[in-house]
């Protein structure tokens, strides 16, 4: 296998394209090197994205934030503007792994890697991000929700590259959150993961929502039927038991030794009301 | 295929070695370097025993490749005493008796010590928290969090 560490965008997609066997791209490494251990997968040519100056910045302009794909969990964790903007993109980020695992892991491979279950996902996907991708045939944005489309696989075309991620200005009165449900508190994968991303009007009423499930289909979903339900109300109560049931409603999972159908639709419903209620209350602390 | 050649610092030294690219860190620290302090335990980024901070950053050395800390800094176990005087953690898990067979404790040494430079006062449950990542099949945690407490107390009065 032959490791190489480009140190620009230019150089690493003329390696993947150039590739003639098998290539992957090492960011964290931590699913990659599991993989490559267990031989699932037996790359010729490793390119380690890590040299990559815009891959590796957590950068803002005007408001808008956009995330290197190669930033670490720990990295997002300890940078003090983007807590303040996007806390529940902290929230996944923080329950990925170990403190060894979140010093290595990235948001670019955890979206990258496909796992229904990736926490730092749903998160993304609740915030409206979208992905700035490059490849032999230049640059292209796609939406975070849009990546992965199962376990394992991506819609990425051979030689293409998540580099960076584009957030959305952020208005007055935003919160978002994210809660993911597991028997331990660390260490675990989500049975359940649920992001929410609100904005309140001057008046208190919901003007926009995004709502987004993980681990409860084959790839993390992004809930249109659930954020219908909050805008243009106060999310009271009723309107949170309207998200929780369209949260429950578009679940389509499997049973497995985390959690069965029925209990994963029950809790993403659960889950759904109560990180909107996080939400909120950031919403109106802002 | 040719090894690669990388150069770095393990414990403020100057370090060259020869690997193979899909070598570990581990691996290299181990079986190149003969530096066998770091431990091997699972294998795969779940239990910690193989903790070594690199850039200053707390990470399992399993899960990284030797290639990869090409002009980086490496900190190991063998880096924490300073000659024959222990370091303020080493000697209170000596004291609290926080350790039995011994393979986890260089994780949860540099684990640890890499929670007291960003936290010297940590609470129990931050303690707990950051050092979910390394797992003691012997002890039980009680006696290491006590461990990393104490140290943390001593450490705060010099």
């Amino acid at each position: 296998m032959r490791y190489e560490a480009p140190g620009s965008l230019d150089a690493a997609t003329r390696l993947l394209a150039d590739a003639e066997g098998a290539a992957r791209v090492l960011a964290g490494g931590t699913d990659l090197l599991i993989q490559m251990r267990g031989d699932i997968v037996e790359p010729e040519l490793l390119v380690d994205i890590k040299n990559i100056d815009e891959m590796r910045e957590i950068a803002e302009e005007q408001g808008r934030f956009r995330i290197g794909a190669a930033v670490t969990g720990m990295e997002i964790m300890e940078h003090e503007a983007f807590n303040a903007a996007w806390p529940g993109i902290v929230d996944g980020a923080k329950l990925i792994g170990s403190i060894q695992i979140r010093g290595r892991a990235t948001l670019g491979g955890n979206l990258c890697n496909a796992s229904p279950a990736a926490d730092s996902v749903p998160a993304l996907i609740a915030a409206g991000a979208v992905a700035s991708v490059i490849g032999p045939d230049g640059r292209r944005s796609a939406p975070v929700e849009e990546i992965a489309t199962g376990p394992g696989q991506t819609s990425l075309k051979t030689g293409e590259i998540v580099v960076s991620f584009d957030l959305p200005e952020r208005p007055p009165r935003s919160g978002d959150a994210y809660l993911r449900f597991t028997p331990r508190t660390e260490m675990d994968i989500a049975v359940v993961g649920v992001g929410v991303n609100l904005t309140l009007d001057g008046s208190g009423v919901c003007s926009a929502a995004r709502v987004s499930l993980g681990a409860v289909a084959e790839r993390p979903l992004s809930v249109e039927e659930a954020a219908a339900a909050l805008v243009g109300t106060r999310v009271d109560d009723d309107a949170l038991a309207k998200l929780s049931k369209a949260a429950s409603e578009a679940c389509r999972p499997i049973d497995d030794k985390r959690g069965t159908k029925e209990f994963r639709i029950e809790v993403a419903g659960v889950l759904a009301e109560r990180a909107a209620r996080i939400a909120l209350e950031r919403a109106e602390q802002r | 295929m040719a090894r690669y050649h990388i150069t770095t610092t393990i414990n403020g030294d100057e370090v060259d070695f020869l690997c193979e690219s899909d070598q570990t860190l581990l691996s290299v620290l181990r079986d190149e370097l003969v530096m066998t302090g770091t431990k091997e335990g699972c294998g795969t980024g779940d239990c910690g025993a193989c903790s070594v901070t690199v850039d200053g950053r707390l990470m399992c050395s399993c899960l990284v490749l030797g290639v990869e800390v090409e002009g980086k800094r490496v900190e190991t176990i063998e880096g924490m005493a300073e000659g024959e005087e222990l370091h303020p953690l080493q000697r209170k898990f000596l004291e609290h008796a926080a350790l039995q067979c011994g393979i986890c404790t260089p994780g949860l040494l540099i684990a640890s010590r890499a929670l007291l430079e960003r936290n010297p006062d940590p609470t129990e449950t931050e303690i707990r928290y950051w050092l979910a990542g390394n797992l003691c099949r012997c002890t039980g945690y009680h006696k290491i969090v006590e461990a990393v407490a104490d140290a943390a107390r001593e450490m705060r009065e010099v």
